[in-house]
């Protein structure tokens, strides 16, 4: 493990955190490239070497989690929900959301409570963000 | 009767001390409860100006405490921000701490946000280690 592989964890992780920051936005791999200090091929394929997954997966991810968040705890509109969120088509965030969480958006609105206030919501962005390594295909299969 | 009456310390990784303290004191502004370099080792301990307690021991991992594999693994681990929150901070101005603190260059990784519960926003330390700072609605103790 050199002090190079560490230098490059942390911006890597710092363009994680910058697409955290704003999923709302259109993924902008040069940008978060320049961030990372690489190109933009090697940013593609360093970031997927470091943590198990593209950067287009991961804002995927993120802004799923954050639809779930708003289809459980508030009354917007699914239309409006998709947008909110980044999503630009309603059959792009529907295919996407259904590919990852195994069912629908209404589906999931339908059968999901709201989480408890007790809950700090940076714990519950974290464990609540489906995740990508099949739990959702085998939910909607079994 | 309690097993314990207080968590009077805990500890976190950091990857260097001088940068921590530059991080820890010199911009989050908690203030140095103990440090003590004795035999190759440094005890050095962060808490909050005027309160005894929780104190927060910034450790270096590396040889003797274990290998340099090993150390190399956490270290991989604390850049790739793995360590996962390691402290939630109170203040009394969360809007106003955030923009504070940014105007001192801290990198944060959320916005201050009101979630109901309180106010709270999220931080990184120089090596990766998330903090949160959280306002809360109902203050306890």
């Amino acid at each position: 493990m050199s002090r190079e592989v560490e230098e490059t964890n942390r911006r890597l992780l710092r363009a994680r955190d910058a697409m955290d920051r704003a999923y709302e936005q259109p993924l902008d791999i040069v940008a978060l490239a320049r961030i990372a200090c690489v190109s933009e091929a090697h940013f593609i394929r360093t970031f997927r070497a470091t943590f198990g997954e593209t950067p287009h997966r991961y804002l995927q991810r993120r802004r799923v989690e954050r639809s779930m968040f708003l289809l459980r705890e508030s009354e917007r509109s699914i239309t409006d929900i998709c947008l909110d969120v980044g999503f630009t088509s309603l059959g792009t965030f529907s295919r996407t959301f259904r590919e990852i969480v195994g069912q629908s958006p209404s589906a999931y609105r339908l059968g999901t409570a709201p989480v408890g206030g007790a809950v700090p919501t940076c714990f519950a962005m974290a464990w609540l963000r489906p995740s990508s390594f099949g739990e959702a295909k085998e939910r909607s299969d079994g | 009767m309690k097993n314990f009456d207080q968590i009077t310390s805990a500890h976190i990784w950091v990857l260097d001390h001088q940068e921590a303290l530059d991080f820890y004191v010199g911009k989050l502004g908690l203030e140095v409860k103990t440090d003590i370099s004795q035999g190759g080792f440094r005890w050095l301990t962060v808490g909050v100006a005027g309160e005894a307690v929780p104190e927060i021991v910034l450790d270096v991992p590396g040889p003797p405490v274990m290998d340099e594999k090993t150390a190399g693994q956490i270290r991989e681990l604390v850049t790739k921000g793995a360590t996962g929150v390691v402290m939630v901070l109170r203040t009394e101005d969360c809007f106003g701490l955030y923009e504070r603190l940014r105007a001192k260059g801290v990198e944060f990784t959320q916005a201050a946000t009101d979630h109901g519960y309180g106010i709270d926003c999220g931080l990184r330390d120089p090596f990766g280690n998330q903090i949160r700072i959280l306002q809360p609605k109902v203050w306890k103790g």
